[in-house]
This record gives structure tokens, sequence and C-alpha cells, in this order.
């Protein structure tokens, strides 16, 4: 029996073509995915990702728990509502999950977890609390819904329908949120794009929904959210990234303390091991598509070199495929390589990415 | 969902038109379209090749994945819908006008293996289950 977010029958009342992903019942697309993403790109586009879960970790010193849980410096976190990006390690160094911590007072912080490993996180976060903090109080939100609203125009819509939104919400930097009524509001998300992703209480979700809808918010599936994560270099847990790859070599060193004397777990094995590796961008030059799993070799110094594309895709901003890619440390952005597809090499360029911000084309 | 009656069906998805000069136009089927999604990319087979009955000779891949289109008959490749390589969508659009490539059959009695609408359509009814 798959599982049903607040929005199930609100996405099927909008012909939704729905799909399990992991164990969840979620809309795809509501026609096509390629229009529901340029939406998102030019105006606003509205996702329902209720399927992720917040769990709220309430008592004294959460915040000396949280500084030995996760990889980034939860002490950057000194304004009430700011938003921190961070991967929570295995004493391997292995990715278990990445998240986004709130910090909303110092006896609150609330944190949101991907849907897939949602269970495993709960168990691993719980063990840990026993063990260094059985004092706070956690509780997975299940009573939450969730949506994203993305786009240029994203937040002016949410303003529409949102009594008191504006004044409440318009000073808002990135990665910072706020509570206003049932709503919390945050400005972040997982497009590229300005927005604000909303949890709020369950019931409210499908009338919210529709308001949004109506004040011309386009319904995008998780077909578009991939395509546009890929496209502003957002790394996917399961695919860019898993337990038995570190921050390190997934693109997300920037999101590690190791300056800090703060110990946290997995730490010691950062220190540890060597990095060789790392995750790069690629345009593919020739005509095909670029997609998880391909192999990629690159020759260069008269040594060859082998790599494994991570996400690949179709960008549809671009117009043409591009993917991540795990490759040896030894490969630079400028460098050419080939791709495996099929039974043909195709020739594909190394680069920075993000591909893609606030509708521009940076590479 | 269109299944047109005066066109023969595969098991793999594709949809075979028999021309009155008796050659024959091949395409991915309405089904076939929308199941893949937005379609971004189609690679089609040389004029000239020669193909064995269900030889994989053209791949169709959308936002969501590769499909491998195999040839419905043995024949040669005597036309390719070029169209397609800079607007894959009308695939999406139309599925049985965006055809992908023309064969001259080597034996048009490869036809009688197809699949006629009503069969293609019960087809389809089995795999939804």
């Amino acid at each position: 029996m798959l599982k049903m977010t607040p929005l199930n029958q609100t996405h099927r009342n909008m012909n939704a073509k729905m799909v399990d992903f992991g164990g969840w019942d979620m809309p795809l697309h509501y026609g096509s995915q390629l229009d529901e993403h340029h939406k998102v790109r030019s105006d606003a586009g509205m996702f329902d990702v209720s399927h992720m879960l917040p769990i709220d970790i309430k008592g004294n010193k959460v915040r000396d728990f949280l500084r030995q849980l996760v990889a980034n410096n939860v002490d950057k976190l000194t304004l009430p509502g700011k938003a921190l990006y961070s991967c929570m390690l295995t004493p391997q160094a292995g990715i278990i999950d990445d998240l986004i911590i709130y910090y909303l007072s110092e006896t609150w912080f609330r944190i949101v977890v991907n849907a897939g490993t949602a269970d495993k996180d709960t168990a691993w976060i719980l063990a840990k609390r026993d063990e260094i903090a059985p004092e706070l109080e956690i509780t997975p939100r299940r009573d939450l819904a969730m949506i994203a609203v993305q786009g240029p125009n994203a937040r002016a819509k949410v303003w529409q329908v949102i009594p008191g939104a504006q004044a409440a919400t318009e000073d808002l930097k990135l990665f910072q949120s706020t509570v206003l009524d049932q709503y919390f509001i945050a400005r972040t998300g997982y497009t590229g794009e300005d927005g604000f992703e909303i949890i709020l209480p369950a019931e409210d979700a499908p009338s919210f929904w529709t308001t949004l809808h109506a004040a011309g918010v386009a319904p995008a599936g998780l077909g578009a959210r991939d395509t546009l994560r890929l496209e502003a270099g957002m790394n996917l847990y399961g695919q860019d990234m898993d337990e038995t790859t570190s921050p390190l070599v997934s693109g997300l060193a920037w999101t590690v303390d190791l300056k800090s004397e703060r110990d946290f777990i997995g730490k010691q094995a950062l220190l540890d091991n060597p990095v060789t590796q790392q995750l790069v961008g690629l345009v593919l030059q020739d005509r095909g598509v670029l997609r998880s799993h391909q192999k990629v070799i690159a020759q260069k110094d008269n040594k060859e070199y082998e790599g494994e594309i991570t996400s690949g895709g179709f960008s549809p901003t671009i117009n043409k495929s591009i993917a991540l890619a795990r490759l040896p440390s030894q490969i630079s952005v400028g460098d050419e390589v080939d791709v495996l597809v099929r039974d043909k090499k195709l020739r594909a360029k190394v680069v920075k990415y993000p591909f893609v911000r606030n509708g521009n084309v940076l590479i | 969902m269109s299944i047109p009656t005066h066109l023969k069906y595969t098991k793999s998805h594709e949809w075979v038109r028999l021309e009155d000069d008796g050659t024959v136009t091949i395409g991915v089927t309405d089904h076939a379209q929308e199941l893949l999604g937005d379609m971004v990319f189609v690679e089609l087979p040389q004029v000239g090749r020669k193909l064995k009955q269900k030889e994989e000779c053209a791949v169709a891949e959308s936002v969501k994945a590769a499909a491998d289109v195999y040839s419905p008959l043995a024949g040669e490749v005597i036309a390719v819908n070029s169209d397609l390589e800079s607007a894959p969508e009308k695939i999406n659009q139309d599925a049985h006008s965006a055809w992908l490539f023309k064969l001259k059959p080597a034996n048009l009695s490869d036809l009688d293996s197809l699949l006629d609408a009503a069969s293609y359509e019960e087809l389809l009814e089995k795999e939804e289950h």
C-alpha cells in the first residue's frame, strides 16, 4: 500500500500522472513535465513535498546536540528563523541524509529530512538522542504538509493568498524563515529559483493548494522537480550521494565545518581519509541524453581515468543534456571526457555547476 | 489514447502503416509516448541499412527514459523523418503523424505476425493490470 500525502486526491482531481516514489504515491507531472519546468523558471510553480518529514527537536541545549549530530556548524545559526543546509554522517563519514535545520529558538529547532530516508533518519536521531541528550523531546511531524512555491513570481503569488504574508516575509533573506499563524514560511527551495517552502497543517493543504492554483501558480510534479534541481546543481540523496560517499566527494565540502574545535559524528573519518574524487558538472557536446550510472572515461597526461554519472538528463533551459558525475580529482573544469551511452562514446565537457540559477544559464 | 484501426502494432509499442506502393511507415504508439512523457531526443537508423525483424534500430528518449525502437518487419530503410531530430516533441503532439522511418519490406508476410488494433488494445489492458 503506497503512502499518500494530504494532497493525493487534489493531484488526482488535477489529472496528475501518479508514480510510486520510494513508497509514496506522488505526481510525476500534470500533463507536460517540460511546461512545468519552464513555468517555474519564468513565473511560478508549486510542488507537493509533504512526503518529506519535518522533525521538531525541543528542550534545553538542542544546539549542543546538533553540534555533534551534523557536519555543518549550527553555531552559524544566530538569528531566529535562520536555516542551515547540512549532511548527517555515519562514523565512517558516509552520508545518512542531507537536511535543512531551522533555528526557531534555543529550545526549538526543526529539521526537514528526505522522504526515502525519513524512517532511518528518525531512528538514528532518536538513538543519538538517547546517548547524548536523553532529555530532548523529538517529534516527527506527519501531521504537517509541505508545499514549495518556486519561481520569480512565487513570493508575490504567496503574498496574494495569505493575508499578512507580505509584511511578515518580504524582509526574509535567502535561507530565513518565519512563523505566521498556522504557516511556517521559509525562503528556501530545490529549484535554483526564488520562492518559499511552506509547512502547514495537513488539513489546510488542499484548500491552500487550490487557492494558489487560482492565483496562477502552476502545479508541478516530481519530474520537473528533478530537472530543475539538476540544472541548479543540487544533489539528490540516493543518487549523487549515499552512505558510501562522503560530503567531500559529493560537492558538499562547503557544508562541512572542519575548522572549529567542535567534534561531530564522522569528523575523524573525514580527517583521516584522503579525497581522491570530486563531483563535477558535464555538458554533452554530441547529441543524446546523459543518464545516471553511465560510465565516464577521461584521458589526461597519458593516463586513463574512470568515473560515473550520478545524475543526468535533458536540461530544458539549456536545451542540451547535462549531468553531475563523480570523477577522479585529476580531472578539471574545461577537460573533455567520453561518456559511454549504449554502444557509443559521446563527448562531454567538464564544467563548474550550477548550470542555471534564477533563470540564467551559467555555463 | 488513440489506437487507429488502419494501423498494425507490435508488442514493443511500434505502429506500422502499409502504403499503396508496398512500403511501410513506422512510428511509436500513442500509448508509448504517453508512458514516456515529453520526448527530448530521437536517434534514427541510416538510410540504406538492412534490418532484421525485431532488430534494435532507433532510440526515442524522453525526459524520463530511453526507449529502444525495434523494426517490426525485415527490410531496407528507405527514408527517415529527420524533422524529429530538432523537434522530438512532435511525437507527443501526434504519435501517428510523427513517423520515424520507412522500410521496403523483405517479406510483406511479416505483417501477418503483427497485432491489429483490437489485439493491441487488449495487450495494453493486460499491461495495466
